[in-house]
């Protein structure tokens, strides 16, 4: 690091696509959003004693606009699902999914006619936590899987680009 | 006043016909009483000063498949001033070639409303003047009805997770 030495340890020097990675994940905003019983142990993750904002993510945000992580967390009935993809749609790219718990990962235990059985049927799933529902140390474990995937993107070479999926997809 | 008592009233209201049918289980006493009449034994059971059953505490549905008749829709009634219950019932058959219908008794108790919407939706049975025939809780564009007992737990292709149009 020649040039650093050369400007007195002044400046740092580092590549650009790491740089906004680091950025994104440092301050990744979830939507404020909660389907079922998961949603308890999510709010247990954002108050004081497991404390999300050690990572930058105390911002739970209510609008779909402003966030950049959908965590979802709980059981999506069928009913619910035309709302959650228009929520999802409404986030501004690059915008993550994680599935937090066995609901929102298989179904669950919900194998019936009211329950999607895997929110992956609708949205791309960056992360899956399973558990049911997941300690909020699991899902602390899965923001930093999910952090360590947005460290590896290629995010100017390659931006990502995400869509709800179509049926038969 | 005790749940004998209550039925005597009834008989002796509406004639012996009127209840068709009376368990007793678990010192509950259930009776059924002929469909007909379902909203003016409602009305009884609520304005007689001795009865005073103020307060409906749910509507709800039986599916007996494959026994006939098929359906029993289920009036659990309270008295909040008496402190005293009873059940009452009736049959419904499964009508050809369409659902089976009960008078509503919403203008008896406004609460049977949603109890109604939601009993109609999942067993398919009518409530007659019903004063908003929509569906509660399952997707509009469902034609099943998922509490029946031919109705497969897993669901079918007319369950499917979005609407038609936002495929
Ligand atoms: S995975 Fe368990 S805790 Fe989570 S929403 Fe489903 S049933 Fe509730």
């Amino acid at each position: 690091m020649a040039i650093e030495r050369h400007l007195n340890d002044t400046v740092h020097v580092t590549n650009l696509e790491w740089f906004v990675n680091w950025s994104r994940k440092s301050s990744m905003w979830p939507l404020g959003f909660g389907l079922a019983c998961c949603a308890l142990e999510m709010i247990a993750a954002f108050v004081s004693r497991y404390d999300l904002a050690r990572f930058g993510m105390e911002v739970a945000r209510p609008s779909p606009r402003h966030a950049d992580l959908m965590i979802v967390s709980g059981t999506a009935s069928k009913k619910m699902i035309p709302a959650v993809r228009r929520i999802y749609e409404q986030m501004a790219e690059p915008r993550w999914v994680i599935a937090m718990g066995a609901c929102a990962c298989t179904g669950g235990i919900y194998k019936n006619y009211a329950v999607v059985q895997g929110i992956d049927r609708h949205l791309p799933v960056d992360v899956y936590i399973p558990g049911c529902p997941p300690r909020p140390e699991a899902l602390l474990d899965g923001i930093l899987q999910l952090h360590a995937k947005v460290m590896k993107e290629q995010s100017i070479r390659n931006p990502r680009v995400t869509r709800v999926k179509v049926a038969g997809e | 006043m005790n749940q004998e008592g209550i039925r005597d009233r009834l008989v002796s209201k509406f004639g012996e016909d009127v209840v068709s049918d009376a368990t007793m289980f678990r010192d509950q006493l259930c009776v059924t009483v002929t469909k007909d009449k379902i909203r003016e034994i409602c009305r009884f059971l609520r304005d007689e000063p001795d009865l005073a059953f103020n307060f409906l505490s749910f509507v709800g549905a039986v599916d007996n498949y494959p026994r006939t008749p098929r359906f029993e829709v289920v009036y659990q009634l309270n008295s909040l001033r008496h402190n005293h219950r009873f059940r009452i019932k009736v049959r419904v058959e499964e009508a050809e070639g369409g659902l089976g219908s009960v008078d509503s008794v919403v203008d008896v108790w406004p609460t049977a409303d949603w109890h109604e919407r939601e009993t109609a939706e999942m067993y398919g049975i009518t409530f007659n003047d019903h004063p908003d025939p929509r569906k509660l809780l399952l997707p509009e564009h469902w034609t099943v009805f998922p509490l029946r007992k031919d109705f497969p737990l897993e669901g079918t292709d007319d369950t499917p997770d979005l609407p038609p149009q936002t495929n």
